[in-house]
């Protein structure tokens, strides 16, 4: 089996300093190895905890404790422990998330938001462009829209060019937030065929998706968030 | 690879009053570090001291020249640093004002950096002024005016050109974009991103505006009471601040 992404020993608190200091235990000694071609959804009850290992995964939230490699260039980097630029070169090439809400970058048009991660990789303006098209073109976004910067679109308008921007460069982790939460069966149908292709290529995909019927279409795995009981400080 | 910059223990006191305190750091080609904290948190005079204009109590601030590996820049002659800080660096002033001079074009303001490097034939360093206005958004039929006609924003993009064009690679920025209307804030970002990437640029920005280090830093630095007191992968710092000082800096603005 080809692991691409190997947590060991993961826990996640958040201590709110100007809250009394209060403590929220959120992830405790979680373990979750991930191979090449596998779809991996994150289950559990709403304040689980399953957005939080996502992002811990990505490396946007900090790990608490234990360990989170990933794959990167034929070597694991562990973001629990890597500075800001291994980080971000493990981003740029080997690690893809997509979050719930797209954050608009001014005045950059929607096709070069989604040619933008290509372009990082150091592909061509008009071959990233081009590609950014046909995943548009995929999703079924009205191509008058392409031009204009994605910070006046519709909830699933926005989604959709935050997935596409999320898949366009086909790095081999991915991580989805609910892709399809606000979109119609039809458009979910779609991204959901670009995810399940994303995998079969050798994507190693871990995602929430709250519709149990794109779950089970993705899905290879479920993997059980469990709430850990509160102990707030007094 | 190996650091373009590297800061060590730097501090500065004005008497009673601490400037920057153990201030540590290393930066690389084409990283950019945002600094940000509450005024007077020692932001402006961590800037001072990274660019010499200012002389540290302690530490040192090594540079990479090529050829001759990290250099303390205590140790420069004037003419050497001089020389850094017209070619190899850029600095973006707060006030456009400040970093321009107002008595000559738009021309002659981007043409004098690049006249510093050696350049001598005359349309030739007209042509790259002309280039460089219009890389920066302003119209390079205005390249004879002087900038005083300017607005603000068009004043900072000046600035910017002027500093860009003999392609650092190392640019310091004092709170860029302060001082601009909002919609003037967004066409400057937006600019400096393209060309901080395009170029590769290592850039040192300063601001108390945690969406524009959001959009420009790769990496964040806090500071309070001029110590570093947290810093980290900048949306890490910014979504799961760990220190009492960030949590507070990050619940006290709307959403970034
Ligand atoms: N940045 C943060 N700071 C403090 N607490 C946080 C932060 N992010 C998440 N939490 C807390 O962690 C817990 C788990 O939240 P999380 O968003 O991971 O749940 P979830 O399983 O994704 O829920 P849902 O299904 O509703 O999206 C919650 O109690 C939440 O308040
Ligand atoms: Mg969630």
């Amino acid at each position: 089996m080809n692991t691409l992404i190997n947590v060991r020993g993961l826990a996640k608190t958040f201590v709110l300093h100007h809250r009394d200091e209060a403590r929220i235990p959120v992830l405790e000694n979680v373990s979750l190895d991930v191979a090449a071609g596998e779809c991996v959804a994150l289950a559990g009850p709403s304040g689980a905890g399953k957005s939080t290992l996502l992002r811990c995964l990505y490396g946007n939230y900090l790990a608490s404790a234990g360990s989170i490699r990933i794959r990167h260039e034929g070597r694991w980097v562990d973001l629990a422990r890597a500075t800001p630029r291994d980080i971000l070169a493990v981003r740029r090439k080997s690690l893809g998330y997509v979050s719930q809400f797209l954050r608009v970058i001014p005045r950059v048009s929607t096709l070069d938001v989604v040619a933008e991660p290509l372009r990082e990789l150091g592909t061509d303006a008009a071959a990233a462009r081009e590609r950014a098209a046909e995943l548009l073109d995929r999703l079924h976004l009205p191509q008058r829209l392409w031009s204009l910067p994605p910070a006046t679109f519709s909830g699933g308008e926005q989604q959709r060019v935050n997935i596409a921007r999320g898949l366009i460069a086909e790095k081999p982790v991915l991580l989805l937030d609910e892709p399809t939460a606000s979109l119609d069966v039809a458009n979910a149908g779609r991204v959901a065929q670009l995810v399940d292709e994303a995998r079969q290529r050798g994507a190693a995909v871990v995602g929430i998706f709250h519709d149990p019927a794109i779950r089970d279409r993705l899905a290879t795995r479920l993997f059980a968030v469990e709430a850990q009981l509160l102990e707030l400080a007094a | 690879m190996n650091p373009l910059l590297r800061v060590e223990g730097l501090s500065k006191r004005f008497g009673e009053h601490i400037g920057c305190a153990d201030v540590g750091f290393d930066l690389y080609p084409g990283e950019v570090l945002a600094v940000v904290g509450e005024s007077g948190s020692g932001k402006s005079t961590l800037l001072k001291l990274l660019s010499t204009r200012l002389a540290a109590d302690a530490g040192h601030v090594r540079y990479q020249i090529t050829g001759r590996g990290l250099v303390d820049l205590a140790e420069l002659s004037e003419a050497e640093r001089r020389w850094l800080l017209r070619t190899d660096w850029g600095f973006v002033e707060q006030n456009p004002r400040d970093g321009l001079r107002m008595n000559v074009s738009a021309g002659a303001n981007v043409g004098e950096r690049l006249m510093a490097t050696g350049a001598r034939h005359y349309g030739q360093i007209r042509a790259t002024a002309s280039d460089w206005l219009a890389r920066v958004e302003l119209d390079p039929a205005r390249l004879d005016e002087l900038p005083t006609g300017f607005s603000g924003g068009m004043q900072q993009r000046l600035q910017i050109a002027r500093n860009l064009v003999t392609r650092p690679r190392l640019v310091f920025m004092d709170e860029p974009t302060a001082g601009l209307d909002v919609s003037v804030q967004a066409r400057l970002l937006d600019l400096m991103r393209e060309l901080v990437t395009d170029l590769g640029l290592a850039a040192v920005i300063v601001t108390h505006d945690l969406a524009v280090a959001r959009l420009l830093g790769h990496r964040l630095l806090v500071m309070r009471r001029g110590r570093v007191v947290e810093t980290g992968l900048t949306d890490q710092v910014l979504d799961d601040p760990q220190h009492p000082y960030t949590q507070l800096l990050v619940s006290s603005v709307l959403q970034v």
